[in-house]
């Protein structure tokens, strides 16, 4: 059999499984909703923008006499605060609406960050072997021995706060996982025989490494990240929460819970559980979508 | 055995090493100490003294070397706010710590297998089903935001419990608890409630997938054919079967438990270590970050380690070489 029939055989069986996982996923009425809710939600942060009633970040248009107003009252302007206001008269809605894209773009960035160098290193560790791959591994080992909640803290209060700062913490926090997975993928592909094959014609490893073996021990890798990408925005909040994470300037919704936090005990608690619920109802419909690929493609988690 | 505990005993020592070296380059290595340490107003000569006092104008690698001698000796530094070894300030804090993880796993452990063998035993069942949703909410919650809907809910809402605090302690054997007293506990349910949840979870997914796999092994049906009651065939074979891996990530998860309450600890006001650590970390205050670190590590290094001696001692297929990683 030439490497290209195999190609073509390989690429069959991938369409019939992709057929097979849509098909599962429509026909799960929760995985079905969580789809969509996902959506919902991609696509509000996308049209923050254009469709939030305020601009949160422009401080001349708050008015700060609707300060902590409740959800559905009426400001000096006019404007009804469906969701409330916050201590500086911020529509929450707004806020929360923005706050969305941040979490967003911090969970997104970081994951496709951290799926760069765990790909890159587990493919290297089980292309060359040896002491690279001992190396690496050890290093792996090292990362996944402790919690990411403590590396990500420890090394944003030497460094400071910051949207790039947190990024970075999340990307050296989670890469690890992703290594280890990619490296026990492709060890089990370079076993098969058109890798062999590519080596007896005298393919450059590059090229084996990068158009042979990426692309058919990959799948393990994406389907887990969607779970990570949940992890990630849960990181980045808690991490804003606790003073270290994205700045005031910029507040995800982390922030935005960790602000309403002073008010909970006099019963304002709109500030606090609204942009909770959003983050809850983002990280929930990942995990629920992230859980069922994880199933169809049968990759048992970290 | 004895080469075994002798082969973990070496990682785990190395990996102390690691760590000490990368939180040393990383708390050490990023700003100048100096600028924390003396006033501007100094003279030069007082300001040279100083730094000859401290090492600092030592290469790296010696002053690594001191703090490493040091910390051999139990000596962490001193913390630059409370003037007091930094060591000293974090072992007082360890006992609420330690009492809030304690309860949490117990709760975990309690409400979470009997949940996970329900859930595993009938998986079709809508019981089992909502249970295991229950479980992906759990995870997806998360913990700083679900403490504070929790003080929301009990405390300003409900009135029932205390927002913040310790409550009263009473000392056994020197250590102050507030196990053993009714404003203690008062003080302990939401905390500790907060804590187990995602573990909780945990629990029950590993439980349930455990029980749903080890129905379908010949010693089950072996024993269903001799006639022995479900219940026992349950309570006996399944159940010990799976105690397992639910001990090891019990243990493992230990350390992530004692990391996790630096969130409730931050939410709830409880005066634990982990409360500290971000306290310090406000304050500048570096000894105390790195001793921390430190401790903990030692202490990740130190439940893994308990864990795998407990692992191989447990499980009768675990042959205890030397070989094994």
């Amino acid at each position: 059999m030439t490497a290209s029939k195999t190609a073509a055989v390989t690429a069959g069986a991938d369409t019939a499984l992709r057929h097979k996982v849509l098909r599962r996923i429509k026909s799960r009425p929760t995985t079905r909703g969580a789809v969509i809710l996902l959506g919902i939600l991609l696509l509000l942060a996308l049209l923050a923008p254009f469709i939030a009633p305020q601009n949160p970040h422009d401080l001349a248009s708050l008015s700060v006499m609707d300060n902590r107003l409740e959800p559905g009252a009426q400001g000096m302007s006019g404007i009804t605060y469906w969701l409330g206001t916050d201590a500086q008269g911020r529509d929450m809605l707004s806020a929360i609406l923005y706050g969305l894209r941040t979490s967003l773009l911090v969970g997104l960035t970081s994951t496709a960050g951290a799926l760069a160098i765990g790909i890159l290193a587990g493919l290297v560790a089980a292309q060359f072997g040896g002491a690279i791959d001992a190396a690496i591994m050890r290093v792996v080992d090292f990362m996944l021995g402790f919690p990411s909640i403590l590396i990500a803290l420890v090394l944003l209060a030497s460094i400071g706060r910051g949207v790039d700062k947190v990024i970075i913490a999340i990307i050296l926090v989670q890469w690890a996982q992703y290594a280890r997975l990619m490296r026990a993928a492709a060890l089990v592909e370079r076993r098969k025989e058109y890798i062999e094959a590519a080596v007896n014609f005298g393919l450059p490893t590059r090229h084996i490494m990068l158009t042979h073996l990426l692309p058919n021990s990959i799948s393990a890798v994406l389907v887990v990240s969607t779970i990570s990408i949940a992890g990630a925005i849960t990181l980045e909040a808690t991490l804003s929460f606790l003073g270290v994470g994205v700045p005031v300037t910029q507040p995800s919704l982390g922030l935005l819970i960790a602000n309403g936090f002073e008010f909970l005990l006099s019963g304002e608690y709109w500030i606090a559980a609204f942009p909770g619920i959003a983050l809850v109802l983002l990280i929930m419909s990942l995990n629920l979508v992230g859980e069922r690929l994880r199933r169809s493609f049968n990759v048992r988690g970290q | 055995m004895t080469a075994y505990i002798l082969q973990r005993l070496i990682q785990s020592a190395l990996v102390l090493l690691a760590v000490s070296i990368v939180v040393f380059l990383a708390v050490y290595g990023i700003g100048d100490p100096i600028e924390l340490l003396v006033p501007p107003q100094v003279s030069a000569a007082e300001r040279t003294a100083m730094i000859q006092r401290l090492g600092l104008d030592l290469p790296v690698w010696q002053q690594y070397l001191g703090f490493l001698g040091k910390a051999l000796k139990g000596d962490l530094g001193f913390s630059f706010v409370h003037g007091v070894p930094a060591v000293d300030l974090i072992l007082a804090r360890l006992p609420a710590t330690f009492e809030l993880v304690l309860l949490a796993m117990s709760l975990a452990a309690v409400i979470g297998i009997p949940l996970g063998l329900l859930a595993g035993l009938n998986p079709e069942s809508r019981p089992s089903r909502a249970i295991m949703a229950g479980t992906i909410l759990g995870f997806s919650l998360p913990s700083f935001w679900k403490g504070m809907m929790l003080i929301l809910l009990f405390s300003v809402f409900l009135g029932w419990l205390p927002t913040a605090g310790r409550g009263e302690t009473v000392s056994v054997l020197g250590i102050p608890t507030s196990l053993l007293t009714l404003d203690g506990l008062k003080h302990l349910a939401l905390p500790a409630l907060n804590l187990a949840i995602p573990n909780m979870a945990l629990m029950i997914r590993l439980v349930a997938a455990g029980t749903t796999e080890a129905m379908t092994q010949d010693y089950v049906k072996y024993a269903r054919a001799k006639g022995v009651r479900r219940k026992r065939i349950v309570g006996r074979h399944v159940l010990r079967n799976i105690l397992i891996p639910v001990v090891t990530v019990a243990g493992m998860e230990f350390g992530s438990l004692v990391a996790f309450s630096t969130i409730t600890e931050t939410v709830f006001a409880w005066p634990g270590m982990g409360k500290l650590l971000i306290d310090s970390i406000y304050q500048l205050d570096r000894p105390l970050v790195v001793a921390y670190v430190m401790l903990a590590t030692f202490l990740f290094v130190a439940v893994n380690f308990l864990v795998d001696i407990l692992y191989a001692a447990l499980d009768p297929r675990v042959k205890l070489t030397g070989e094994m990683a």
